[in-house]
This record gives structure tokens, C-alpha cells and sequence, in this order.
């Protein structure tokens, strides 16, 4: 089992929440991109205490001190998060300098990063005892406290459920119609839609397995690969001693066709949406037909 | 990208894995010209990139030059599996003793790359029952793991040495193109004892072709795939009348199903991505404009960093500068969406809070008039 800690690492314990402290450094925070997501990170209550862009050392952002390099960054601020908002082809050489200087955990939000520096980074991550949530990814948002990553504050409101998403829209829509149902989340977690997650969903899971305040996990999968059968089973072995429900978006999609996200996309019955389906429901996790679906399920597990 | 037979077949020569005599023809000219230089008896293939054509009959052998003048074209301009072939492979037939299989791939559970390689080919490799899988490392296999594998495969002594280099050819190809599929399905071992690869499935990492321009080349894109490339969507055409619209492939795909379980069909599903602008929104709606099966168009929009009220704009302009011309229906949730709704008060598109009422009107767009009179 993983002895990962992440809402440790992002915002302490729950006796001892000290997310100011916990600061997050900002890789690629003058570009477009970057600097509009820092600003909306900052508003939401993330500690950014640093940024880093090659050249702009010694500028500030919003009174966020910007660095030439990871090393300065980290030396200043003793930070072991980092959120990479570097375009695609620079993300292998940004986690890799994030890495060598002790960072922790990678929230990597680049879509269209080639595979081979996915697994390349993963590697190196492993062998570093770090972690990377993503690439493709939304990011992690704590609701009411803190987020890293793209996603909007409003969908997401605080309670005690863990939102665990290939996509980042949809965990937006289903997190949306969960607070709508008065149904909170404690965490809400993008996996990616790339075909290689640094934190799959298993590993997600298992982080979050220990905590006393969530009592329930929402799977938000997607067609393409087996990490919602790879899940499944892994509950029917190791068991989950609370609620799971499921969605599945791309039952209707075609084969061997890529639907948007590079991991979308099914060959035969590998990555089918019945495939997933079948083996969820050996799991005895209830699979919802639609977003708006999700909190009734949920309803009626919670209330077993 | 699905690269086709030939073309990976080219990748398969450069590596230095055997493959048949061939050449593409694309006019029953060409096609005469190169079945004098192969030599018969002579393949046809159409090249497809879905799999399965052996099995529909679009695989057929030539004797004589006849012959190819009376199948040519009917092969090249009939689909298979709902696609048009691009082009026809002619090949020299193989005088075939055995059919073996070698496939290299990202194994996504695992994530690393791992080979399947197995001694009974030319069936669909799910279905073999002795097969041996391999995990190897990022940068390739070493010559003891190819030899462990061709040892493995329990083959005679004169077919190790052919296989082992077959494979390290192989994995130097996955390796320096990026592929995350190289399958030689079946790979053969002809009546002289040459080993050869019979056909070709390769597909290459899309995200890593910025780094390989020289195999951009073998990139096809329709009209609209060229025009969502350049403004960042994704997008898929599909055969059914209504165009599905939305920022974000899952909540586009959720969208497509929930139409679907509607009794409602896509024509289009087009992502715009998270950081739209209403000119790239105009942009959506202009490459919709262009799908002649197109009769209705959904938009999905769940605004959060996305004004919605951009996407409004941009709809309200479409129809104002004439790009709509079908009726166009859309929910707009999340950041300005009374703007939005401001916006689009005057115009022709009808706007929706939840995804279920503008599904609904959608269906109510496309049925026949006659259904409604009689409920």
C-alpha cells in the first residue's frame, strides 16, 4: 500500500491545517497560461511562493518572486510542490530539473506531452520517491482551500466526497451536479487523459483510503486503456470499505477512433466502455448513465 | 496516427526488417505498370486504416495482368469498413510455411513498453494460446532479451538468429520514431527459409510528431481535420446529422452518449479545448458549417475558465454573418452565462440550462414531422 500522504503534502493533517505554509512553486508562471492560472490559484488560497521562468529571474508576478531556475526556487523557498505550466515539448526538462531539486510532487498540467518523456519522468520520479499527478490533468483541487491546476472554483464545493477524473470537464460537470445535491467534495482529483498516468487511479485511491473525513469515492473514467478494470479488480482484492460509484463517458464513440484525449480511444473490446462496464459491476460499484445520475447513486449507497 | 501497410512497411525496410516485393498504385495504370515489374502471382491489398479486411474479402490474388484490370477498380472505390481505401498495395505472393507473431507496445497498465510475441500468426493475437509477453525498458531491448525471446518461441535453430534481429530491429524502430504500436501480424517464414513481414500495423505517438517532421508526411487529414488542427480542437467526424460541440473530449463524449441514448445521432464531435476565444468558437462553427450531413448543431458548453458569454458572441455572430444555417441549441453553464443568455435573447439559437432540455429539443429538431402528429 502507498504511504503517500498527499493531503498531508498539500494542506497538513486535519488537526494540524496548515496549508498557508505549504508552498507551491509555479513552473512556466509568466506565460499565458501560467500567469492567468497563478492569479486564480492565489485568489482561491494557494500559498504560490515562487515562480520559475528561464530569463526572468529577479522579475515579480503579482508580488510572487520569479526565479531563472528550479534550484534558486527551491533554495529560496524550501517548496516541494511544484505545478508545471510549461508548453508540451519543455515539460520533460521541467520535472526533470524540478526533481533533481528534491521536489515531492509534480502537478503536471500539459496536454499533448509525448509518452516516452511521460514514462521517462515516471521513472525518474520513482526512482526519487516523488510523485506526478498527470500529465494531461486538470490538477488536484481541496474545495474551499486550495487547488493546483486549471480548474474553475465554482463546480466544486467542501464536504467529504473524493472526485477521481480522466477528465477534466467532466470532473468539473459531475462535481458540479454532486454540490448541486448538497453532496461536498473533500478532494478532487485529475488522473489525465494521456494514455500514461504518473498517478493512476489505483494509486489515487490508496491515497486517500486512510482519511477519517471522506465517505465516499466518485470514479470518473472514459474509454481507452484498463485503469477502471485495473480498478475494479483491485477493489474486489484489497477491498474499499466505503461507497464507490462510477461514470464512464464514450459508450457511443466509435472504435479506433482518438475522441480528444490521447488516451480515448478503443481497440476491439480493449478499452470499451462494456469492458469497463462488466468489470465494475463485478466490483459491485454502480455505474452511472449520465453526470446528473452521479448524486443519486451516490444517495443510495451512502444511505445502505 | 495509424500510419497504412505501406507506409510502415517503408519504416519496416529502413529498419532492416525483410518485407515482401511491393509498390502503391492509386490508377489501374500504375497498377498494370508495377504488375509487370512484381511479377505474378500478385496481391491486391487496400490500404485502410481499420483492420479486418481479410475477413470482408478485400484481399485478393491476381494471375495475370487480366486480372488486375478487372479488380482494381471496384477495390479502390468501394469502401471497406466504412472507409475508402487510399491507395491499393500490390505485393508479390509468398510461398508461406509459417505464420508466426511479434508485436512491440506501450502497455498502458504497466506503463512501459513490453513485446508479445507468439508462434501462431495471422489470427487475431487475443486468440492464440501460447504466447509469450515481455516488459522492456524505454530505450529498447538488449541482444540477450531478443535471443531469450526467439528461444522462447521454441522455433528450430536456423529461425533464431532471423528472429532475434527482427526484434531488435523492431525496437530500434518503436524507439527512434516514437511509435506505440509496431505489430507484425502475421510475420512469416517463406518457403526458402526467409523470415519476412506480411503486413505492417504501426501507429505513432501524435504528441511526439513535432520532433519526427519526416514522418509528418504520411499524416492525412480531411478538409476539416486540417482546419481543426490549425486552431487546436479535437475533433471526429461521424456519420449522423447532429454536431456535438463542447470544452472538454470527456464532457463532449458524455454528451455524445447521452444523445445517443436519445435515439439521437452525431455527426461531429468537436472539442474547443479550455482556453477557447470567440474568434476559435467562431472557428468551430465555421468547420461545422462545412459538414454537409450536419442538420442540427448541440453545443455543451460548462463555462468555468471559458467565458460563456464569448461563446455566445461567437454564436450570435455566426448566424448574423450567415455561417448557421441549421438550428443550433445550446447549454451554457457556468461563468457569464446570463450575459450569455443576454446575448442570445435576440438571436435564432435557443439556449438551455441543463444538458437533458437541450438534448431533448434537439430531438424534437430532427424528428419527422409525421412522429410528432402522431406522438
Amino acid at each position: 500500500m502507498d504511504s503517500f500522504d498527499l493531503m498531508k503534502i498539500l494542506v497538513g493533517t486535519s488537526s494540524e491545517n496548515d496549508y498557508e505554509n505549504k508552498q507551491v512553486i509555479i513552473q512556466g508562471i509568466t506565460g499565458s497560461f501560467g500567469s492567468t492560472h497563478t492569479r486564480l490559484m492565489k485568489g482561491y488560497g494557494t500559498n504560490i511562493s515562487a515562480g520559475v521562468t528561464p530569463g526572468k529571474g529577479g522579475m515579480s508576478f503579482d508580488g510572487i518572486p520569479v526565479f531563472d531556475n528550479m534550484k534558486d526556487a527551491v533554495e529560496s523557498t524550501g517548496s516541494t510542490i511544484t505545478g508545471i505550466f510549461v508548453p508540451a515539448p519543455s515539460f520533460l526538462s521541467a520535472g526533470k530539473e524540478a526533481l533533481a531539486c528534491g521536489i515531492k510532487l509534480i502537478v503536471a498540467i500539459p496536454e499533448h506531452v509525448p509518452v516516452r518523456d511521460t514514462i521517462e519522468l515516471f521513472e525518474l520520479a520513482k526512482e526519487n520517491n516523488a510523485k506526478i499527478i498527470g500529465p494531461n490533468t486538470p490538477g488536484v483541487i481541496i474545495p474551499g482551500t486550495m487547488k493546483i491546476g486549471i480548474m474553475p472554483g465554482q463546480p466544486f464545493t467542501k464536504g467529504t466526497t473524493v472526485v477521481l477524473s480522466r477528465s477534466g470537464t467532466l470532473m468539473y460537470e459531475v462535481s458540479y451536479n454532486l454540490s448541486k445535491s448538497g453532496y461536498g467534495q473533500r478532494l478532487c482529483f485529475g488522473i489525465g487523459g494521456d494514455p500514461i498516468n504518473g498517478t493512476n487511479l489505483i494509486e489515487a485511491l490508496d491515497m486517500v483510503r486512510r482519511y477519517d473525513d471522506v465517505d465516499s469515492v466518485v470514479v470518473v473514467g472514459e474509454i481507452g486503456g484498463d485503469a477502471e478494470e485495473q480498478f475494479a479488480e483491485y477493489v474486489i482484492k484489497v477491498g474499499y470499505n466505503k461507497p464507490v460509484i462510477a461514470y464512464i463517458a464514450g459508450r457511443s464513440a466509435p472504435k479506433e477512433k482518438k475522441m480528444g484525449h490521447a488516451g480515448a480511444i478503443v481497440y476491439g473490446n480493449y478499452g470499451s466502455a462494456e469492458s469497463k462496464f462488466s468489470s465494475l459491476q463485478k466490483a459491485h460499484i454502480p455505474v452511472a448513465k449520465s453526470p446528473a445520475e452521479v448524486p443519486t447513486l451516490l444517495r443510495r449507497e451512502l444511505r445502505r | 496516427m495509424r500510419l497504412l501497410e505501406y507506409q510502415g512497411k517503408e519504416l519496416f525496410r529502413q529498419s532492416g526488417i525483410k518485407v515482401p516485393r511491393s509498390t502503391i498504385a492509386s490508377s489501374i495504370e500504375e497498377a498494370i505498370r508495377s504488375g509487370s515489374e512484381i511479377g505474378y502471382p500478385l496481391i491486391l491489398k487496400p490500404q485502410l486504416t481499420v483492420g479486418g479486411r481479410g475477413k470482408e474479402g478485400a484481399i485478393l490474388k491476381c494471375m495475370t495482368e487480366q486480372d488486375i484490370a478487372n479488380k482494381f477498380e471496384d477495390l479502390l472505390h468501394n469502401k471497406v469498413k466504412g472507409e475508402l481505401p487510399r491507395g491499393i498495395l500490390l505485393e508479390q505472393a509468398v510461398d508461406i510455411k509459417e505464420e508466426l507473431y511479434l508485436s512491440y507496445f506501450l502497455n498502458r497498465s504497466k506503463r512501459c513498453y513490453s513485446i508479445i510475441a507468439s508462434p501462431e500468426g495471422g489470427v487475431e493475437i487475443e486468440s492464440a494460446k501460447n504466447k509469450i509477453v515481455v516488459d522492456v525498458p524505454l530505450r529498447g531491448i538488449s541482444r540477450e532479451t531478443a535471443y531469450r525471446i526467439a528461444n522462447d518461441l521454441s522455433l528450430r535453430e536456423s529461425l533464431k538468429d532471423p528472429i532475434a534481429n527482427i526484434l531488435l530491429n523492431l525496437s530500434k524502430l518503436v524507439v527512434e520514431n516514437e511509435a506505440e504500436l509496431a505489430e507484425i501480424n502475421p510475420l512469416v517464414v517463406s518457403a526458402d527459409e526467409s523470415v519476412i513481414a506480411l503486413d505492417s500495423k504501426i501507429i505513432i505517438d501524435d504528441n511526439s510528431l513535432f520532433r519526427h517532421p519526416e514522418l509528418v508526411k504520411y499524416e492525412y487529414l480531411s478538409k476539416q481535420e486540417s482546419q481543426a488542427r490549425k486552431n487546436g480542437f479535437s475533433f471526429v467526424e461521424l456519420d449522423g446529422n447532429i454536431a456535438i460541440v463542447g470544452n472538454g473530449a470527456g464532457l463532449v463524449m458524455s454528451t455524445l452518449d447521452m444523445v445517443s441514448d436519445q435515439g439521437g445521432k452525431a455527426g461531429a464531435f468537436l472539442d474547443f479545448g479550455g482556453s477557447a476565444t470567440r474568434d476559435s468558437i467562431f472557428q468551430a462553427l465555421k468547420l461545422i458549417a462545412g459538414l454537409s450531413q450536419i442538420e442540427v448543431i448541440l453545443i455543451n458548453l460548462f463555462g468555468g475558465i471559458v467565458k460563456t458569454s464569448l461563446v455566445a458572441q461567437a454564436i450570435f455572430d455566426g448566424y448574423e454573418e450567415g455561417i448557421i444555417s441549421v438550428p443550433l441549441f445550446a447549454r451554457i453553464s457556468g461563468s457569464e452565462s446570463d450575459k450569455a443568455k443576454e446575448i442570445l435573447r435576440e438571436g435564432k439559437a435557443r439556449m438551455f440550462d441543463s444538458v437533458e432540455d437541450s438534448i431533448a429539443a434537439v430531438i424534437e429538431a430532427i424528428s419527422p414531422k409525421e412522429k410528432k402528429i402522431h406522438g
